[in-house]
């Protein structure tokens, strides 16, 4: 039996949706000019950039969005899946820090920092999909969107969870996924990124990220609603009152989506959180805020759709007992309610800060979680009593055949960074110093999966005529000798 | 004996085949193999890369004990024709093994005595709830060379010290190295009540069993040159 965790009963999701149905409708929601047309002309009234959506046309909508869909690593393998039950992981995204290996303090991060993240989360099966986990401080801030995708797409091979920092960039972004795919159809057959997409809450949906929701259906490429109501700020104070508000900006970008592209991939996100009321602070580490993931998800899978939500992230500002304790419980929470992408993992500080030492240590809580959602199974004819046959009240079970036949099924073993006991009595390291020389090791392992020659040179030569544009003389975290050779 | 019936014996005991090991050492006798040689060329190198996946986390306890049962099954073919031929496997040393006093658990302390066993040493296992007199009396009976005394809780671990004073009061500390473990151990508590060594899990006592008889052989050696 999968073990599952539910919030909500049917008739409170039945009123959570009643009232989104009611809220994209009167309020109704904000609307950029480049989606006033198209929503016009599916019926939708539209006035000081107020659209007021009907019930039937947003359950159209819904109707249409795929009911699961995958994405694939560099190789073609369908290597996520998103839709019903099926957990994945990727590290969180976008982080303006990263603690610093040597003296863990945070300090703005650099192309440098987003390799060895991409690498050390290259390494770690727990770790299904690549984010571009971070904005490179050593690149123009103007093409800092496309440049840390290419190095996840230049480091890794795994699915990428990505997104665009503007309407016009999205294009470059997708002009670059296309080049290592091998062109726009073996983009949209095979779609190796997923682009988040955030509403402004709440219910407004700006000129950039309603831009964003029509290019993307009409690339073809999968677009991950990522709404972020906060509970007694931008969003009703009440748990419920914000999983509302979550569905109905849901709902509504969902409504824009598939009138661009009907039958375009889309999946149900959050990033919800609590306003903490006395530092106002919206805590990610928070129960309320897991609550409200798992919540909002339950709604999306009421709706049969894909699932996204932000968890695994803590808000102590170093790797102690508070940021892990954070962690861990929300990944066992968000891998018990099956939703589909779990972003988050190696982020603490409120979002503002990666950690590529709490990176690994996530990747433990995720193992966990990840064995615990697999349940209790009966793997033997009789539960007990047959090896009890074997060892009588001798106690022996160690020997037993079944014991070494069944303990790598039943038990998961984690890595070093975990202290099970094999450094003895005298103690293990502390986890900092066992997170840091797993990094290492994972490092050590590490090698740059490359793309064939002709593919690389298109990209090099893509990323200098992009980044000669904003002034980028080199092409920082990827070496010289690499990107001369490939160029010339 | 060809090459590769030595790694099929090495491989049956990393495989933790009992069937197999006692197939190869009645086919090794079959074809005229020295036991000694089986034994040394084929199954002791066996448990030798046992010890070292288990060291780098690629074996496992429940592994480890098949293996030590696959040594048993060649040992038994093996050890009947030994000693007709009127030899017998030299032992690594001889070592009385027991829980302490008050204390009865069991596991940690049986698979030391199953992986000495496996590598060569002689094994008295007194079980558990052990007095240090019955330790002593033992030691001094088959003239041990390693006392281990294992003890899981931290109110039983006092008594290992207990161990070390009966066999001071036996006058058998000078012959007898001390090793301890368990849960709580730790080397600073064996360096507290004068133990010789801390082993942190089943597979490092047989590495510690091992340094402390060559320590032994070391200060037996030295002895003798003294006096001559």
């Amino acid at each position: 039996m999968r073990p599952k965790l539910q919030l909500l009963d049917k008739p409170l999701v039945e009123r959570i949706l009643i009232e989104a149905f009611e809220l994209i409708h009167d309020p109704g929601v904000r609307v950029a000019p480049y989606v006033v047309e198209l929503l016009r002309a599916a019926g939708i009234s539209v006035q000081d950039g107020v659209a007021r959506i009907p019930e039937a046309v947003a359950r159209r909508a819904l109707q249409s969005v795929p009911r699961e869909f995958y994405l694939y690593d560099r190789n073609g393998v369908a290597a996520v899946r998103y839709g019903r039950d099926a957990v994945h992981f990727d590290p969180g995204s976008s982080c303006l820090n990263i603690l610093d290996p040597e003296t863990q303090k945070a300090r703005p991060a650099e192309s440098g920092d987003l390799v060895r993240l991409v690498e050390v989360a290259e390494m770690l099966p727990q770790y299904a999909a690549q984010s571009t986990a971070m904005v490179c401080n050593d690149v123009p801030a103007e093409i800092g969107d496309w440049y840390r995708l290419l190095l996840v797409l230049w480091h890794s091979k795994k699915p990428v969870v990505t997104g665009a920092f503007s309407a016009s960039s999205l294009h470059v972004l997708l002009e670059l996924l296309a080049i290592e795919s091998g062109g726009g159809d073996a983009l949209r057959q095979h779609p190796r990124a997923i682009f988040d997409v955030c509403p402004s809450p709440p219910l407004n949906w700006s000129e950039f990220a309603s831009q964003n929701l029509v290019d993307l259906a009409r690339a073809g490429v999968p677009a991950e609603i990522v709404s972020m109501p906060l509970a007694g700020a931008t969003a009703p104070v009440t748990l419920s009152g914000s999983v509302v508000q979550h569905a109905a900006e849901c709902i509504s970008g969902i409504t824009i989506h598939q009138l661009a592209k009907a039958g375009a991939p889309i999946v149900w996100g959050a990033a919800p959180a609590i306003f903490d009321m006395r530092s106002g602070k919206t805590p990610m580490g928070a129960i309320e805020t897991a609550m409200l993931d798992v919540a909002c998800a339950e709604v999306g899978k009421y709706l049969g759709l894909p699932t996204h939500a932000y968890m695994v992230a803590g808000d102590g500002r170093v790797i102690d007992a508070q940021v892990e304790m954070e962690s861990g419980m929300s990944a066992v929470l968000g891998a018990l309610a099956g939703i589909n992408m779990i972003s988050g993992a190696g982020m603490l500080d409120f979002l503002a800060c990666h950690s590529i030492e709490k990176l690994v240590i996530d990747a433990e809580a995720i193992a966990s979680a990840q064995r615990l959602i697999e349940g209790i199974e009966p793997r033997t004819e009789t539960l007990a009593t047959a090896m009890f046959g074997q060892t009588g009240l001798s106690g022996e079970f160690l020997k037993l055949k079944e014991t070494r036949d069944l303990f790598r099924k039943e038990q998961h073993f984690p890595s070093a960074v975990v202290d099970r006991g094999l450094a003895g009595s005298d103690g293990a390291p502390d986890i900092l110093h066992r997170a840091r020389a797993r990094v290492e090791e994972l490092l050590a392992a590490y090698e740059r999966p490359a793309l064939a020659a002709n593919r690389e040179a298109e990209i090099i030569a893509f990323a200098q005529r992009e980044g000669a544009k904003a002034g980028l003389m080199n092409l920082p975290a990827i070496s010289p000798t690499e990107s001369s050779a490939l160029a010339s | 004996m060809p090459e590769n019936s030595y790694s099929a014996m090495r491989q049956s005991i990393v495989d933790g085949a009992p069937d197999t090991a006692s197939d190869l050492a009645r086919q090794a006798l079959a074809a005229g193999v020295a036991p000694l040689e089986a034994i040394n060329e084929g199954y002791v190198p066996g448990m030798h890369d046992v010890g070292e996946q288990f060291a780098r986390g690629q074996m496992f306890l429940p592994d480890m004990m098949a293996s030590a049962e696959a040594m048993r099954a060649a040992m038994t073919v093996l050890e009947p024709e030994l000693k007709r031929l009127g030899g017998e496997r030299p032992s690594a040393g001889t070592v009385v093994l027991g829980t302490t006093k008050g204390d009865i658990h069991e596991i940690g302390k049986t698979l030391v005595g199953t992986l000495l066993t496996a590598h060569g040493f002689s094994v008295h296992d007194l079980g558990v709830d052990v007095s240090g007199e019955k330790f002593a009396a033992k030691a001094s009976e088959v003239k041990a060379d390693i006392v281990g005394v294992s003890a899981l809780l931290t109110t039983t671990m006092r008594n290992q010290k207990g161990v070390i004073e009966s066999l001071e009061r036996a006058g058998l500390r000078a012959q007898v190295k001390v090793m301890v473990g368990g849960a709580p151990v730790s080397r600073k508590w064996a360096e507290e009540i004068g133990a010789d060594g801390y082993a942190k899990d089943a597979m490092s006592a047989v590495a510690l069993a091992r340094e402390l008889m060559e320590a032994k052989t070391r200060t037996a050696n030295n002895a003798a040159l003294e006096s001559a």
